[in-house]
């Protein structure tokens, strides 16, 4: 999902470049009032760590691996303004020093993999860990494992904006192929996010952030960040994935001067949203999206059930690791 | 893992230039590169041209920089192939990967010119908050640390384990990856302590 540069224009980089500041700068300020000074190494630390547990492979099969994005598992490991700013760290770090991921597309890769992604997984994580009514630690599983894969997949969604957004490649295209392919990595994130939760729980649970995510997220906070989230759907996603004609049309028909308006920003997805294979495409992606979700909710809960019993019996005999 | 750093290199007048300069100069030449019209025309050669010179002036060795580029194209090609896919956007492929790759280059010249620390220094001179620079300084020190552990721990699973199961391959490397976490969150305390000891703050 790194964007490199080349691919968004000066309206979109500036933007997400925009949205990114405010986030980071919401999490910064965040993490110097909730964290405590002997924390603070402990942000850089988990960056590399980050780094380090990236160059570990997942075996998929037919071959092929792959690995973690570490995103989610930040927010439930470190709570989401720590995580914010360690994932900024590993993108600023992977541009500057291993080229992956462009300058000018740095902003673009920051919101979308430093505050979608752990922040909307973080979010879920939250929400699911309050309604679901299950043991603590099993809740912890489950709701990570699901966090994971909508992190992931809700990423790529505002990625596929950016790249619309920037004409690059039409919505139409853009969106059913980032979707559908995040929604596959998106198990493995989930299923790994889960296991390594699950260990660091077995061994030292007091690290995990979620367990008392109330304490250390305050709830204005978390705002803060679901509006930011808001604010780029709205930006990036919502003017190909409504139907209707958006806010800024309505108002200049209804005052009249639609037709003497400047050629319109966006150009290519909306003609082509009109063609019925493509447009049926993206409705059709929409509807996998969701049955998708259903599945990895159920996968999700499955784990935790099959997993956690395991859990709770090693707590009460395991060694006091090292 | 190694370094750009772990390289030994010459040292031209690119490296001895200030690296506030040489970032805000990049920052530039990758801003006029990546947007310019996605049409393959003339005004592609002036960064290419500039690109080539610096990359002569620096020295940077020509496997160094056509490996990296080569590691770049995964990404670059991922992308730039969904435009392939819609009838509108095609005509913008050749523009977008050579686009893309010349950014790639202006990065791959900073990097080769500009050691990481220094780059710190100029994002300090920069106004970059503390915390993210004592962050992204810290990661960098221990980036090569914990991926030799990483390592070390999995090679002691190779050792240990005989299963093909994937099922325990999975498990068994989110065992792993947790354990080296909780060493992570303790390398993290040693190390406040340690700078404490040496008066931080």
């Amino acid at each position: 999902m790194h964007l490199p540069d080349g691919f968004l224009d000066a309206k979109t980089a500036l933007l997400s470049t925009g949205v990114a500041a405010a986030g980071v700068g919401l999490a910064l300020r965040q993490a110097r009032r909730t964290l405590e000074p002997r924390q603070m190494p402990m942000l850089g630390l988990a960056a590399a760590f980050v780094f380090a547990a990236q160059m570990l492979n997942f075996p998929v099969g037919g071959g092929t691996s792959g690995h973690l994005l570490g995103g989610v598992l930040t927010a439930v490991l470190l709570g989401p303004a720590a995580a914010v700013v360690v994932m900024t760290c590993v993108l600023v770090v992977q541009c500057l020093v291993f080229n992956d991921g462009g300058l000018l597309a740095l902003g673009a890769n920051v919101f979308n993999m430093a505050i979608v992604n752990t922040c909307g997984g973080f979010l879920v994580f939250r929400l699911l860990k309050r309604v679901m009514r299950m043991e603590d630690n099993r809740a912890t599983v489950f709701a990570a494992a699901f966090a994971g894969w909508f992190g992931t997949v809700l990423a790529s969604i505002t990625c596929a904006g950016q790249l619309a957004l920037s004409g690059q490649s039409p919505w139409s295209v853009a969106f059913p192929a980032m979707a559908l392919v995040h929604m596959v990595i998106g198990v493995g994130e989930g299923l790994a996010t889960a296991l390594i939760t699950m260990a660091v729980l077995r061994a030292r649970p007091e690290l995990v952030a979620g367990t008392d995510g109330e304490a250390r997220a305050p709830a204005r906070g978390v705002l803060g960040y679901g509006l930011l989230i808001a604010l780029g759907l709205v930006v990036f996603v919502a003017p190909f994935a409504c139907p209707w004609p958006d806010g800024l049309e309505a108002v200049a028909k209804s005052l009249g001067f639609a037709s003497q308006a400047a050629p319109p920003l966006i150009k290519g997805p909306v003609s082509e949203y009109r063609l019925p294979f493509i447009s049926s495409m993206a409705a059709a992606t929409a509807a996998a999206g969701v049955i998708g979700a259903i599945l990895a909710f159920i996968g999700a809960y499955g784990l935790a059930r099959f997993l956690a019993p395991g859990l709770d019996a090693a707590k009460k005999d395991a060694p006091s690791g090292n | 893992m190694r370094l750009p750093e772990t390289e030994s290199r010459p040292s031209t007048a690119l490296h001895r230039a200030s690296p506030r300069v040489k970032l805000v100069a990049a920052l530039m030449l990758v801003a006029f590169t990546a947007l310019l019209p996605r049409r393959l025309g003339p005004v592609y050669f002036a960064p290419a041209a500039v690109l080539g010179g610096l990359w002569l002036a620096s020295r940077m060795p020509l496997i160094y920089g056509l490996r990296r580029l080569l590691l770049a194209q995964t990404f670059i090609l991922g992308i730039a192939l969904l435009c392939l896919f819609s009838p509108s956007a095609r005509p913008g492929f050749p523009a977008t990967v050579c686009k893309s790759n010349l950014c790639v280059l202006a990065l791959l010249v900073l990097g080769w010119t500009t050691p990481f620390p220094e780059l710190l220094q100029a994002l300090r001179r920069m106004r970059l908050p503390a915390v993210m620079l004592t962050s992204l300084a810290l990661m960098y020190r221990y980036l090569p640390v914990l991926a030799e552990e990483a390592r070390r721990m999995e090679r002691a699973r190779a050792c240990r384990t005989f299963s093909r199961k994937r099922r325990m391959a999975w498990q068994n490397l989110g065992v792993i990856l947790g354990r080296l976490f909780v060493r992570t969150a303790e390398r993290a305390e040693r190390i406040y302590l340690a700078m404490c000891a040496r008066g931080w703050r």
